[in-house]
């Protein structure tokens, strides 16, 4: 759905993006991750040619972003929620999805009627004829979000979906995600809300101008280390590390206060061994748990080794 | 260009126009001011005086009517551009499948039909206090003559052309509607003071004068409109409009 080659964008001598190549396929969600000024939105505004690029390639779907007429369907065939929801507050709610409805060409028989279907479905439609200034920011939010599906776009760019939102709406608005998600539809998400990216992306990318690394949530995580696994003791002594180093499976050991911190290649296979190691050589098992790094901790690694560089 | 695409903008701008009070009183204020209080103020104070007198100040207010052209756009558009920045509304309209010309067309006409609607008005009101007190004093109906249609029918079209233009630049610099006003204001100064220094200077026939008049803003206006187009851009309203 989404195909980038070496896609670069610069303003002046600021290089914004730099040589992004990626692949989103059709009905998946991902998910962007960057620090502020990464390159997400530029990203996001060259994808849906509002921005041209400076070099390199973009399509979505069959239609490039370098032919003016292809702009005009990759905007028809897309849903953008921009970082600033944007709404006319002295229309109302319902008349401003409704402008938007008929910009994306929808027949006035079937706007009505996904104007309706949205709005009751986030909850307003009771409201629909209020002004948007009226309602909270959570509530533009949403309307904002039904305004980027008015034309039922296969695909939906999401520019922090949650950014600024309180934990209440946030839910409300992850939760519409997933049920988005449920229909199949093509995400892209920019956030840098680690958890949401965790809890709704099929995969990730994080970027910091250059795409520094890609893959699953999951698959980020375990390729930044190691499964380790921690053993919590009554008491820890050099002779129980001794005994376990031995031990072929283990790759490294380490202590932590009354814990043994092991690495180890298949943690499944060799935990058995290991505690009865430790046990023969007489520590006291109080119970084994698993240590795995988070997304968080592949995000700092990643952005912290850009700053070094 | 499909021009229902620009339709669905003005009328979107129609709508805002009507929710805002401030708008909706200044189009309705102008046509009031300049086609009924103005010429019944003068008929007023120069009660008793010859009939030429009167004719000759009467005479002056045609121009006003281009003059109310060229300012009601900045009332109108400094909302229509500098607003949608303001509610940070220009970017879910530009990821639409509207093209720039579209778009801006669109906002052009929200500016240009309710200034020429409220032009048309108040030249209409005009009209009317005038032929009540001509056919009155002389027995004819002075108005409306060719000087006039010269004025309401092209010399204000082109003001009014030429304002909405000089506010799309505007417009593009700042990001605080009064601000837009007032420099929209400035920038249509010098329109207005060719308008009043030719209708008070009357060096050649006033119909000449204004057929001089429309083809200088028609010279301007095109070459306006081309610094307005490459100003509308989407690349450039989303990285260089301030």
């Amino acid at each position: 759905m989404i195909e980038t080659e070496n896609l670069t964008r610069r303003f002046g001598k600021l290089t914004a993006v730099e040589n992004l190549t990626l692949k989103v396929e059709e009905g998946e969600v991902f998910g962007f991750l960057g620090p502020n000024a990464a390159g997400k939105t530029t990203t996001i505004r060259m994808l849906c040619c509002l921005i041209a690029k400076t070099s390199g390639k973009a399509r979505i779907g069959d239609f490039s972003v370098d032919d003016p007429e292809d702009c005009l369907k990759i905007r028809k065939m897309v849903g953008l929620l921009p970082g600033d929801v944007g709404l006319y507050d002295g229309l109302s709610a319902y008349k401003n999805l409704d402008f938007y409805g008929k910009l994306y060409e929808v027949s006035p028989e079937r706007r009505e009627d996904k104007i309706k279907q949205l709005l009751s479905l986030l909850g307003i439609w009771e409201r629909r004829d209020d002004l948007v200034g009226t309602f909270s920011k959570g509530t533009k939010q949403k309307i904002a979000i039904a305004r980027a599906l008015i034309h039922d776009p296969k695909l939906l760019f999401l520019d922090e979906p949650t950014a600024n939102l309180d934990p209440e709406a946030s839910k409300t608005v992850r939760d519409f995600v997933l049920d988005l998600k449920k229909e199949k539809r093509t995400i892209f998400i920019n956030t840098h809300n680690l958890d949401e990216a965790e809890r709704l992306c099929d995969r990730i990318g994080i970027i910091k101008t250059r795409l520094l690394t890609i893959g699953s949530p999951g698959s980020l995580a375990r390729g930044l280390q190691a499964r380790k696994t921690v053993i919590h003791l009554r008491h820890v002594n050099p002779k129980l590390l001794a005994a376990v180093e031995k031990l072929r499976a283990v790759k490294d050991a380490r202590i932590a206060d009354n814990k043994l911190i092991l690495d180890m290649d298949d943690p499944e296979r060799d935990n058995p061994e290991v505690v009865r190691t430790i046990v023969e050589a007489g520590g006291s098992v109080q119970y084994v748990t698993e240590l795995r790094s988070t997304l968080e901790d592949v995000y700092l690694k990643m952005i912290r080794e850009t700053e070094d560089q | 260009m499909r021009l229902w695409k620009a339709w669905i903008v003005a009328t979107k701008d129609f709508g805002v126009i009507r929710e805002n009070k401030y708008i909706f009183y200044s189009i309705i204020a102008m046509p009031l001011i300049f086609g009924m209080a103005l010429p019944l103020m003068i008929l007023i104070l120069l009660a008793g005086a010859p009939v030429d007198v009167v004719m000759s100040f009467l005479g002056m207010l045609n121009v006003f009517f281009a003059v109310m052209a060229a300012m009601l756009p900045t009332v109108i558009a400094s909302y229509s551009f500098v607003g949608e920045k303001v509610e940070r509304s220009l970017e879910p309209l530009l990821a639409t499948p509207t093209t720039d010309g579209e778009l801006l067309l669109g906002k052009c006409l929200a500016a240009f039909l309710p200034s020429m609607a409220a032009t048309f008005i108040g030249a209409a009101g005009y009209v009317a206090v005038i032929d009540l007190w001509s056919y009155a004093n002389q027995g004819v109906f002075m108005l409306p003559n060719l000087n006039l249609a010269l004025i309401v029918g092209l010399v204000a079209p082109l003001a009014c052309i030429l304002s909405v233009e000089a506010n799309v630049i505007v417009s593009s610099r700042v990001s605080d509607v009064r601000a837009a006003q007032q420099l929209g204001g400035i920038v249509v100064l010098p329109i207005i003071l060719v308008l009043m220094l030719g209708s008070l200077f009357a060096f050649m026939p006033a119909d000449l004068l204004a057929l001089v008049m429309s083809g200088v803003l028609a010279i301007a206006a095109v070459a306006l409109f081309y610094v307005s187009k490459a100003t509308f851009q989407r690349e450039e309203i989303l990285t260089r409009w301030k």
